[in-house]
C-alpha cells in the first residue's frame, strides 16, 4: 500500500510531535530548554507545528554560560522577537555570584559542568515540573539508555539503573512533589536526520553552523576559537583558518571543524562523509569515559 | 539537490530488537552490523580500543559500543535497554537492543513493544534452548509482526550446513507452536561478519539474503492497521488570538485507520457523531492522515470533546469495557497486590482499575499454564481480569498495538509496573 507511505524524517517528525504534546497534557509548567544549536532549534520548530494555530504554550529557557558565541545570541533573540515566543535566561554567573558554584581554573576551564547547578536552581525557583531538552541517544553512548520521559528525583538526579520501562507510546510522567522530568521529544534523530530536516522544512540556523574563516588554535587535536573566555597556553598559536562548527556548545569546550561547507547540501554531504562523531569537537566529553553519565546523573541536559 | 541528498530523503524507518542470551553473541552482532554498515565512527572505535586494552582484552571487543553504562563495563554486562541507530540509502533503523539476562524480561517486552522485526540469536553450538523459547514467545506475545532467527557462531560448528538445518528444523517446530507467522532464517558469524553485511565467503550452501539485506528489504507498511479508524484526542488545541477566535482542534496522532475530510466519525465516550470538517497541520490541511501520523482533526459540529477521548469511524467502533481481560507482563519488584489498584494508562485515556483475577500464570520456558499459583511478581506474564473506574475504548492487541495496549502505574511510587495487552 504505497499510498500510506511515510519516510524516515516524517515518521520522526509525527513522534517528536506526539511527545511534545504529551508533554504540555500531563504537566503543569513544563518548559523547554534552548541553546540556539541546531537540536534545539528543530525542537523548537516541532513544537510550533505541535501546536498550530496556536502558540506554543510553554517558555523556552536558556542557561546562560555567558562563553557564548555572539552569532548564536543573536539568532536566539531574533527567533523569539519573530515568534513571539517567552524566553527565560538563566545565567551561570549568577551561580557564581552567589557562591553556589566556583569557577574551574586553568587553561582548560569550562563552566560546561556548572550550567547544570544553574540549572536546577531555574528548575527549583521557577516550580518548573518537566524540562524539555533536545539530547539525541545517537550523540553519546549514556544517552543511549535514555527514556523520553525521564525521572528525576528531588535533587535532579537520574538513576540510570532503575528507569521506568517505557512501552509503546505510553509515557508516564506521574511523580511526587519536588521531582521533575525530563523530557526528550528527539531522542531517535541522529545528527543526520536533523540535518536532512533542516534541509527538508528549510529551518534558519545561526550562520556558525556554514563554512567561514575564523581566528583559532589547535588544542588536544581540536580547533578552538581564538575569544576573551579562553586563555591561550604560550605554546599555541592563533592562526586563520576556513571552518565552521558542527555542534555549538559553550565556546569553551566546542571546537570547530575544517570546513568549506557553505550550503545545506554541502553540510548533509559532509556528515555523510565524516568519520568521527559530532562529540568528538566536544572537549568535555572527553574528561573521562562515563564524563556524560557522570554529568547526567548530576542533573546535566 | 544533488542526487546524494535527495536520496537521504526518500528512506523508511524500520525499529527492531535483539534478543539472545549473554553468550549468544548479540552485541557483538550490532557492532558488526553497526562497524560493518560504517555507523561506526573513528572516535567511537578509538574509545573502544583503548578500553580494551586497559582491560587486557586481545580483541577489540565490540559489545563495548553498546553498553553504555559505568556499570555495564564495569560488569561486562548489558543492563538497560540501548538504542542504536545506523542508516543505509535505503532505511533508517533504529536498534533496541536489550539484555539477555533472565531477570531483565522485562527488557526485551521494553524494546519489543515499538518493533517492526525481532532479532533471535540462537548459538550454533547449543542449538534451540529454553531461552530461545522464551524470546520467541515474547516476541509473539508483544506481536512483533517479522522474526530473523539469526544462527550465530556458525565459525564455531565449521560453517555446517546439517547443524543449521537442524537448528532451523528445531525452531519451525516452536514457531508452529506460537503461531508465529513469517520468521525467516540466516546463518551467521557475527564475529567474523559472514552473513552479516557481507554474504559469507565460507557457507556457499546458503543462497539466501544477507541479514542487512534483509533489514532493507522486509515490507513493514502493511504491518499497521489501516482499517479501524481509531484517533485518541491527545490536547485541544484552542487559540487565544482574534485570527482563530472560534477554532477547537483535537490533536492526537492516528493509531489505525485512515481519516479523510468528510468522513463520519463518532467520540466515545460521549457516542456523538458528526464529520471530519478538516485535517489541520503546520504546514496546511492533508486530505487524508494515517498512522503515524501526528495532526490535528477540526469537527464539523461544535461537541465536546477531552483528552483521553477518542475519535473514532462511525459504523466501525472499539469496544467499549470496564471489565477488560489481558496479558501483563510485570514490571517491578514489588509483586502485584490481589485485588491491589493501579493507575491505568490507554492511549490517552487514564483511568484507575482493580485487579479483580488471576486466571493463569505462563511459565515461559515451557509456555505452560500455571493456574494453582496466583502471585504475579517480577518478569511474570500472567493472564488477569481488571475493572476501570471509567471506559475504556478497546480492541484486542492482536487487531491493534496501539488501542490494545497499557501499562499499569502503581499509585504510590508513580512508577510503571506492568505492561498490557488486551485480549
Amino acid at each position: 500500500m504505497k499510498e500510506y507511505n511515510i519516510n524516515h524524517l516524517r515518521e520522526l517528525e509525527a513522534e517528536s510531535i506526539f511527545v511534545i504534546r504529551e508533554v504540555a497534557a500531563q504537566f503543569e509548567n513544563p518548559v523547554m530548554l534552548f541553546s540556539g544549536g541546531k537540536d534545539s532549534i528543530v525542537m523548537f520548530h516541532l513544537a510550533r507545528k505541535a501546536f498550530a494555530p496556536a502558540k506554543v504554550p510553554f517558555a523556552l529557557m536558556h542557561i546562560d554560560t555567558g562563553h557564548n558565541f555572539p552569532e548564536t545570541i543573536q539568532f536566539r533573540d531574533e527567533l523569539m522577537e519573530e515568534t513571539g515566543t517567552r524566553l527565560i535566561v538563566r545565567y551561570v554567573q549568577d551561580s557564581i555570584d552567589q557562591g553556589k558554584v566556583v569557577e574551574e581554573t586553568g587553561f582548560d576551564a569550562s563552566r560546561n559542568k556548572l550550567q547544570t547547578v544553574t540549572l536546577l536552581d531555574g528548575i527549583e525557583d521557577l516550580q518548573v515540573d518537566c524540562a524539555m531538552g533536545g539530547g539525541r541517544r545517537d550523540e553519546e553512548k549514556a544517552r543511549a539508555k535514555e527514556r523520553f520521559f525521564s525521572h528525576r528525583d528531588e535533587f535532579g538526579q537520574w538513576d540510570p539503573k532503575n528507569q521506568r520501562p517505557e512501552l509503546w507510546n505510553l509515557f508516564n510522567g506521574k511523580k511526587h512533589m519536588g521531582e521533575h522530568f525530563r523530557v526528550f521529544p528527539i531522542s531517535n534523530w541522529t545528527e543526520m536526520d536533523v540535518w536532512q530536516y533542516i534541509y527538508l522544512e528549510n529551518i534558519k540556523i545561526p550562520n556558525i553552523y556554514f563554512s567561514h574563516e575564523r581566528d583559532v588554535f589547535v588544542r588536544n587535536g581540536n580547533l578552538l576559537s581564538v575569544s576573551d573566555f579562553i586563555p591561550m597556553r604560550d605554546t599555541e598559536t592563533v592562526e586563520k583558518r576556513i571552518v565552521r562548527f558542527r555542534t555549538i556548545g559553550d565556546a569553551t569546550c566546542t571546537g570547530a571543524v575544517e570546513s568549506e561547507a557553505n550550503s545545506l547540501e554541502d553540510i548533509i554531504e559532509e556528515v555523510a562523509a565524516s568519520r568521527t562523531t559530532e562529540r568528538g569537537t566536544r572537549h568535555d566529553d572527553k574528561r573521562s569515559e562515563a564524563a556524560m553519565e557522570d554529568r547526567k546523573k548530576e542533573g546535566y541536559f | 539537490m544533488s542526487d546524494k541528498t535527495s536520496g537521504y530523503l526518500d528512506m523508511e524507518l524500520l525499529r527492531f530488537t535483539t534478543a539472545g542470551s549473554v553468550d549468544d553473541g548479540k552485541s557483538t552482532l550490532i557492532g558488526r552490523l553497526l562497524y560493518d554498515s560504517k555507523a561506526i565512527f573513528e572516535d567511537q572505535m578509538e574509545a573502544i580500543e583503548i578500553s580494551s586494552q586497559k582491560r587486557g582484552d586481545e580483541e577489540v571487543d565490540l559489545a563495548l559500543l553498546t553498553d553504555g553504562l559505568r556499570a555495564e563495563r564495569e560488569q561486562g554486562i548489558t543492563i538497560d535497554v540501548a538504542y542504536r541507530y545506523f542508516a543505509t540509502p535505503k532505511r533508517k533503523f533504529i536498534i533496541a537492543d536489550t539484555p539477555g539476562h533472565i531477570q531483565y524480561t522485562r527488557n526485551m517486552v521494553t524494546g519489543a513493544s515499538t518493533a517492526n522485526a525481532a532479532l533471535i540469536l540462537v548459538d550454533s553450538r547449543n542449538g534451540v534452548i529454553e531461552q530461545t523459547l522464551r524470546h520467541s514467545y515474547i516476541a509473539n506475545l508483544l506481536q512483533i509482526p517479522h522474526i530473523i532467527v539469526c544462527i550465530n557462531k556458525m565459525d564455531l560448528v565449521d560453517y555446517s550446513e546439517e547443524t543449521y538445518n537442524k537448528i532451523k528444523e528445531d525452531y519451525k517446530k516452536v514457531a508452529e507452536k506460537l503461531n508465529i507467522k513469517d520468521v525467516r532464517f540466516i546463518p551467521i558469524s557475527a564475529k567474523f561478519g559472514d552473513n552479516v553485511v557481507d554474504a559469507s565467503e565460507n557457507m556457499d550452501w546458503y543462497q539466501g539474503a544477507t541479514l542487512l539485506n534483509l533489514l532493507e528489504t522486509i515490507e513493514i507498511v502493511d504491518d499497521r492497521n489501516h482499517q479501524d479508524a481509531r484517533f485518541p484526542v491527545q490536547y485541544v488545541i484552542r487559540p487565544q488570538s482574534d485570527e482563530y477566535h472560534d477554532y477547537r482542534g483535537y490533536a492526537g496522532r492516528v493509531a489505525s485507520g485512515v481519516f479523510r475530510p468528510g468522513d463520519k466519525v463518532k467520540v466515545l465516550p460521549s457516542g456523538l457523531e458528526t464529520t471530519v470538517k478538516s485535517i489541520d497541520t503546520f504546514d496546511g490541511e492533508l486530505d487524508m492522515a494515517f498512522p503515524p501520523q501526528s495532526v490535528t482533526l477540526n469537527l464539523a459540529d461544535d461537541i465536546d470533546v477531552s483528552r483521553g477521548d477518542m475519535i473514532v469511524s462511525a459504523e466501525n467502533a472499539p469496544k467499549v469495557e470496564q471489565e477488560v481481560e489481558a496479558m501483563i507482563c510485570w514490571m517491578n519488584e514489588r509483586a502485584m497486590m490481589p485485588r491491589g489498584k493501579y493507575t491505568i494508562k490507554h492511549t490517552s485515556n487514564e483511568a484507575r482499575c482493580m485487579v479483580r483475577d488471576v486466571k493463569f500464570k505462563v511459565n515461559v520456558n515451557t509456555l505452560e499454564e500455571v493456574t494453582d499459583d496466583k502471585q504475579v511478581g517480577l518478569n511474570d506474564i500472567a493472564c488477569i481480569t481488571f475493572k476501570s473506574a471509567k471506559p475504556l475504548f478497546v480492541d484486542s492487541y492482536k487487531e491493534n498495538r496501539i488501542t490494545g495496549s497499557f501499562i499499569m502505574i502503581d499509585e504510590g511510587t508513580n512508577e510503571t509496573v506492568a505492561a498490557g495487552m488486551i485480549l
